[in-house]
């Protein structure tokens, strides 16, 4: 078992009432059983003046791995060799629940006035991981009154050019009533982590609001931490801000206010209106991905047969469940279909439609790959109508947060500028007998142009391949 | 005793009046299950042989057991009463969807004897109505049955003739496949004698002359035999010439011959049917009309008796003039013949005005060998195991020849253009970025659940969601195809040591092998990097017409996944270096290849897991050499105080020292790289040249090429230290212990052990190609900081090795099976098949520690 590490001091006079505050001894060491393994209580220093109580989480690997179940790969190496053992993540934040419960639920019986005193505290977390840096971890803590420290923790020193890893070294300092540092900590410590290591449910609405319905809805980076905390799970994050509205009595926005539609919206709708205006009715959409696009086709009744492909069979897996392919009436059922097929092969089914759609394909395939494409598409499938579209790189000086030269997604193999996109084209029309039409997607800027750009590419009629 | 012949291959329908002894005469003549009957299927669907309101369902039923039968090329017959010319009809339509012959045996018996029958059974309870009316009904249809189509008709009209009858199975036409050869397959001659003699002549026949001078015959010394391809004739200035030649060749056994499209228009315009005299036809008839009659009657029976396709040496050789698809090899059907002779056609035509033929042989996925011509081509060019021999001689092309089964090719140039050809025969070729014919791989090679025949390991199976899985990888992220000819097996650790401290030990290495009888061993280090292969070839040349590069590239570096492990240029000019030092060595002629395909390992782990390193080990060090010093500061503290917290502060100490420990590991792995700066490759064994596996050859026979390479470029190439181990001799077994100390003392990943001889069956099958045993320090880096821990330890001992070995069997088995079709030169699709079953059979779920 390894361990994750927390401490927490007072320097109010009498600072030893923090005994009484959290239930623990300051001259006993105790031990509690916690999901993840073992947590010890203890106090380093406990003197009038100054009284640090520090909890130490031996984390029993075994668990984690049992843990598997909910999410993540058992036979992925990762399982075996991480960081949960000595990071601060949900795991500490269980912990600190249960060992603390009753402090942070604000109750102290035996000296019922120190709870609702504010204690001048220094909390210290050595290992805290972070999605979003130093950074985030102040946006977090400061509006809640703490002074913040965190200092970045490096990859590794004797490798400089490594940067800095995800961790710091968290110091809080600030006056307020123990059990609100201990929420803050028990809410925040995995909204930072932003890896649950188990399940989110529906109760976990519940926790949030239980254990910070008196200071997030006034957060300002409330929206973040819920879904974070909540592990992006739509419809929870949805229960969440409702019930903490009832709380705050800040009315949820039903819509929220106009913004401009964002791009994927915007590319859909363009690659709609180009299949319409070529008069397509049998479409397949090659990458079709978690199925997004899918779901407005079928959606019209005008394209009569939908024929899904990703070469990802997990992709094809989610886009069933989210189409609700199993819940769809016949009808609707009857004019889609997936399959998993790939552009590196030829594949007989996907013949015979009137378009293929390329929606944000060709950018993840490496360049090598293009002529496979042009030949399983273009001379094998040969519909009348092939639409692409592809991110426009000159375009990205306009996207705030994206660094110079950065491409938009990670899994990208090259972003195309106008020009090349155009040469790409124009060559694979020449060789396989199609003409490309090239019309913007989203607002078509007078110098870097729009951000997508997307070709209609039709073939010629008596052209051979 | 009356012989009733019929095809060997064949749907046999048994025609007769209810009662006239069907069942039994299939009984008798037929094995059980080539008989299908309408009443047994009646008996499936409904449950009652005799429940006529099933009668529709019962012959789908019928049709779709025939159809599976007859698809898989066996004997089937229907035993239903198929008195009306509609049931009859139906099954001459499915013995032709299947390409074979309708054969049609008729009980044509006494009505009194069918009554009586049925009278017997209690359970045809119908009246002699009906059998009266099949009998009508049979004695209208024995007139038409050839006409619809039968091959075959065989009347019994007495109990006497059927009991006499017996059935001979014939073979069909076109089943030579007890000629096993050697054979010289030629391709179009059209007329061209004299390149046809000096062709013969080249390929050791001798010809024979008649007293004019005229070739007529040719015979080879060692027994060989010429196989034409057609189009003998037509075009070129002497078809009578090479008519009198080949039917010399064909009379006396010397050679074979199938008809070409030019034969089969020559047959009719010599039987006087009207036929366009275009084509070069006009030039055959005329050279004809000075031959005498006999001699065109003579040509007449030749040409018209040639069959239109050859299946020859049990099956693995298929002659046909246009080519042939797999279903039609063996089949009798029109259409077979007429792809045979005109192969197949798109129905367009280009803009010379010919029609434009489908590419066949692209789709090809046969195992048999199609030799073929009919399509001049410039150049000879495998696709798929098919070759099209037709080199236009008479375009003042080439008239060739392959050697069978040796498959080396011999060609004589043209003499002259005898003829103009309405295309130029050096067509342009394509624009370099179509990729071959050969490249192409269908998405239905690799999906769904598939059985890789190994040489060496019987068959593999590759479930359906581990090839979905690996169509993914393949697809996204690995090379293409055409550059992975092999992807390397996992390797299994030995049985879990027994010593307190450690999980893996060379004893238990050593005991496996001795436990298969397996005595001379090599120890060969496990070098800091990952596994890599490279395919280097001598020049971009030899690159784009061995592996079909383009754009200069000369070969490959791919990891066990199929990535390529540089970009393009750094992956050129590590090749560049790796060339060179193939070169120094001398080894493109010692091995007689202009190719090498490598078994490595390239350094450091940093180059190709920079991601893994940083993410997952160097981020578990950090937080490890972070938070438990502090953890302990505050132990410490609170002992002083007397705080009774002594074995938490020993057992986070302990941890304190691992992380050190696991850290001191990782790093091992890591060293600055740019571009090939700092990159290394240890070469440790040779998997495939032009031609020819090396599997068969003992380690130290690699290893001294390899050794060979690092003298040749010592920057680049690394040494594989390796010591032989003999389990006869304990001092030898200690020593191979001793280095694998020494080695992992010093840092080191630790050794794998492999047989001496390589490639090893034992009594109970093929024997693991290699053992890893791993250092102590270095599994931290798998089984995680602490796994030294006493109690750790205890539990991580109970590993579930088998898994793991059968895997890395089977991964073996499935890389020796692409590396041999890969020397044997057969076509992409079929090195693909097993190279991608591998990258499948690694998203099988095994412990990833192992």
């Amino acid at each position: 078992m390894s361990p994750v590490y927390l401490t927490l001091t007072s320097t109010a006079p009498g600072a030893t009432d923090l005994g009484f505050l959290l239930h623990k001894h300051p001259e006993k060491a105790q031990r509690f059983e916690v999901s993840a393994g073992v947590a010890h209580v203890f106090y380093p220093e406990a003197t009038d003046e100054r009284c640090t109580v520090a909890l130490l989480l031996e984390v029993d690997p075994v668990s984690l791995v049992r843990g598997r179940r909910h999410g993540g790969d058992a036979f992925a190496l990762g399982q075996y060799v991480n960081d949960r053992p000595y990071a601060a993540t949900s795991m500490l934040a269980v912990a600190l629940a249960k060992v603390f419960r009753t402090a942070m639920g604000g109750r102290c019986d035996a000296r019922p006035e120190l709870v609702d005193q504010p204690l001048p505290l220094d909390v210290r977390v050595p290992v805290v991981p972070t999605s979003g840096g130093p950074d985030l971890v102040r946006e977090l803590f400061a509006p809640l009154g703490w002074t913040v420290t965190a200092s970045p923790l490096p990859l590794d020193e004797t490798i400089p050019t490594w940067g800095d890893s995800r961790y710091v070294d968290l110091r809080l300092t600030g006056t307020m009533r123990l059990a609100d540092a201990l929420t803050h900590l028990y809410v925040l410590l995995p909204v930072l982590d932003s890896a649950k290591h188990y399940w989110v449910s529906t109760d976990e609405v519940d926790k949030l609001v239980r254990a910070a319905g008196d200071w997030l809805p006034t957060h300002p980076a409330r929206e973040l931490i819920t879904q974070r905390y909540l592990a992006h799970q739509r419809d929870l994050v949805t229960t969440a801000a409702a019930r903490l509205s009832e709380v705050d009595e800040v009315p949820v926005e039903d819509a929220p206010e106009e913004r401009p539609r964002p791009l994927v919206a915007l590319r859909r709708q363009a690659v709609l209106d180009a299949l319409r205006a070529a008069g397509a009715a049998r479409v397949v959409d090659l990458g079709c991905g978690e199925g997004a696009l899918l779901r407005e086709l079928v959606a019209h009744p005008e394209f009569t047969e939908v024929l899904g492909v990703d070469v990802s069979a997990r992709a094809l897996e989610v886009a069933e469940r989210r189409l609700g392919l199993d819940r769809m009436p016949d009808s609707q059922r009857a004019r889609l279909r997936l399959l998993q097929s790939s552009l590196t092969y030829r594949d007989e089914r996907l013949e015979g439609y009137d378009a293929v759609v390329l929606m944000e394909v060709v950018e993840h395939l490496d360049p090598e790959r293009l002529p496979a494409l042009e030949s399983t598409v273009f001379m094998h499938a040969r519909p009348r109508t092939v639409i692409v579209t592809t991110p426009n790189v000159e375009h990205n000086v306009r996207f705030e947060g994206l660094a110079a030269g950065a491409m938009r997604h990670r899994d990208h193999r090259f972003e195309w500028t106008r020009a090349e996109f155009a040469a790409w084209a124009g060559g694979v029309g020449e060789r396989t007998g199609y003409t490309a039409a090239f019309l913007p997607v989203g607002e078509d800027d007078p110098e870097v142009g729009p951000p997508t750009q997307m070709a209609v590419f039709t073939r010629l009629e008596g052209a051979t391949a | 005793m009356t012989d009733l012949h019929i095809p060997e291959l064949s749907l046999v329908v048994l025609v007769g009046a209810s009662g006239s002894g069907k069942s039994t005469f299939a009984r008798e003549h037929f094995a059980p299950y080539e008989t299908i009957s309408s009443d047994v299927c009646r008996g499936l669907v409904a449950g009652d042989e005799n429940d006529q309101s099933a009668t529709k369902d019962a012959f789908e039923v019928l049709h779709f057991i025939a159809g599976k039968r007859l698809a898989a090329g066996r004997l089937t017959v229907v035993d239903a009463t198929s008195v009306q010319h509609q049931a009859r009809k139906a099954l001459v339509e499915l013995a032709r969807a299947h390409d074979v012959l309708p054969v049609a045996i008729v009980l044509d018996l006494p009505e009194s004897v069918s009554l009586a029958r049925n009278a017997e059974r209690a359970d045809r309870d119908f009246g002699a109505h009906v059998v009266k009316r099949q009998k009508d009904q049979l004695r209208r249809s024995l007139r038409g049955l050839t006409k619809e189509g039968f091959r075959a008709v065989h009347v019994l009209t007495s109990v006497e003739e059927v009991e006499a009858a017996s059935i001979v199975r014939d073979k069909l036409l076109n089943d030579r496949r007890d000629e096993h050869g050697p054979f010289d397959v030629i391709g179009d001659v059209h007329g061209c004698r004299a390149e046809l003699e000096a062709l013969l002549d080249r390929l050791g026949y001798v010809v024979v002359r008649d007293d004019d001078g005229r070739p007529v015959d040719a015979s080879h010394p060692d027994g060989r035999r010429a196989v034409f391809v057609g189009d003998l004739v037509d075009r070129g200035p002497d078809s009578p010439g090479v008519l009198r030649l080949v039917m010399g060749m064909v009379g006396r056994g010397h050679a074979l011959c199938v008809p070409g499209n030019h034969e089969n228009k020559l047959v009719r315009a010599l039987d006087g049917r009207h036929v366009q005299v275009s084509h070069g036809l006009e030039e055959t008839l005329a050279q004809l009309e000075s031959e005498t009659p006999e001699f065109r009657a003579e040509v007449r029976a030749f040409c018209d008796g040639l069959v239109a396709h050859l299946v020859l040496d049990d099956g693995r050789l298929v002659v046909a003039h246009a080519g042939l698809k797999e279903a039609y090899h063996g089949r009798a059907s029109g259409r077979v013949r007429s792809f045979a002779l005109y192969g197949d056609s798109t129905g367009e035509t280009d803009e010379f005005g010919l029609p434009v033929r489908y590419p066949w042989a692209n789709d090809y996925r046969g195992r048999a060998m199609v030799l073929y011509g009919h399509t001049p081509t410039p150049d000879l060019e495998w696709v798929n195991n098919t070759l099209c021999l037709d080199t236009g001689v008479v375009f003042g092309g080439r008239l060739s020849a392959l050697r069978y089964p040796e498959k080396e090719t011999v060609q004589v140039d043209a003499e002259r253009v005898w003829y103009e050809p309405v295309k130029p025969l050096h067509a342009p070729a394509g624009d370099g970025s179509r990729a071959r014919a050969d490249d192409q791989l269908d998405v239905t090679d690799v999906l769904g659940r598939r059985v890789v025949e190994t040489a060496h390991h019987g068959r593999v199976t590759i479930n359906e969601e581990n090839a979905a899985g690996a169509l993914e990888v393949m697809s996204r992220f690995a090379l293409h195809p055409r550059w992975l000819p092999y992807l390397p097996p996992t390797m299994a650790p030995p049985a879990t040591s027994t010593r307190a401290d450690l999980l893996e030990h060379p004893d238990e290495a050593f005991a496996a092998f001795t436990a298969v009888g397996v005595h001379d061993l090599v120890c060969e280090e496990k070098h800091m990097g990952s596994r890599g292969v490279v395919l280097v070839c001598r020049s971009d040349a030899v690159a784009a017409e061995r592996f079909g590069a383009t754009d200069g590239e000369t070969g490959a570096a791919w990891t066990r996944t199929g990535r390529s492990f540089f970009d393009r240029a750094t992956t050129e000019s590590f090749l560049a270096g790796l060339r060179g030092a193939v070169g120094a060595a001398g080894l493109w002629d010692e091995l007689t290849s202009d190719w090498v395909l490598l078994d490595t390992e390239i350094l450091p782990w940093s180059a190709k897991a920079g991601d893994l390193l940083r993410d997952q080990y160097a981020a578990v060090g950090t937080a490890a050499r972070h938070g438990l010093p502090a953890a302990a500061a505050g132990l410490e503290t609170a002992v002083a105080r007397g705080i009774d917290v002594g074995d938490l502060l020993a057992r986070t100490r302990a941890r304190s020292a691992n992380a050190d420990g696991f850290t001191a590991a990782y790093r091992r792995y890591c060293w600055p790289t740019d571009g090939l700066d700092g990159i290394a490759v240890a070469p440790f064994q040779v998997l495939a040249t032009q031609g020819r596996t090396h599997h068969e050859r003992d380690h130290l026979w690699h290893l001294a090429i390899a050794d060979r390479l690092v003298a040749a470029a010592p920057g680049l190439v690394r040494e594989t230290r390796r010591l032989r181990v003999d389990t006869h001799d304990p001092a030898s077994v200690a020593a191979g212990v001793e280095w694998w100390e020494s080695l992992t003392a010093a840092g080191g990943e630790g050794m794998v052990v492999k047989p001496l001889a390589n490639l090893t069956r034992a009594e109970r099958g093929l024997v693991q190609p290699g053992i890893k045993v791993r250092g102590r320090e270095y599994l931290r880096i798998i089984y995680g900081p602490d796994y030294t821990e006493p109690a750790h330890l205890a539990r991580l001992r109970d590993r579930n090795l088998g898994h793991k070995r059968s895997l890395a069997l089977r991964e073996y088995a499935l890389g020796l099976e692409s590396l041999e079709r890969l020397a044997r030169g057969e076509p992409l699709w079929r090195v693909h098949e097993p190279v991608f079953a591998v990258l499948a059979l690694e998203s099988e779920r095994v412990d990833p520690r192992l």
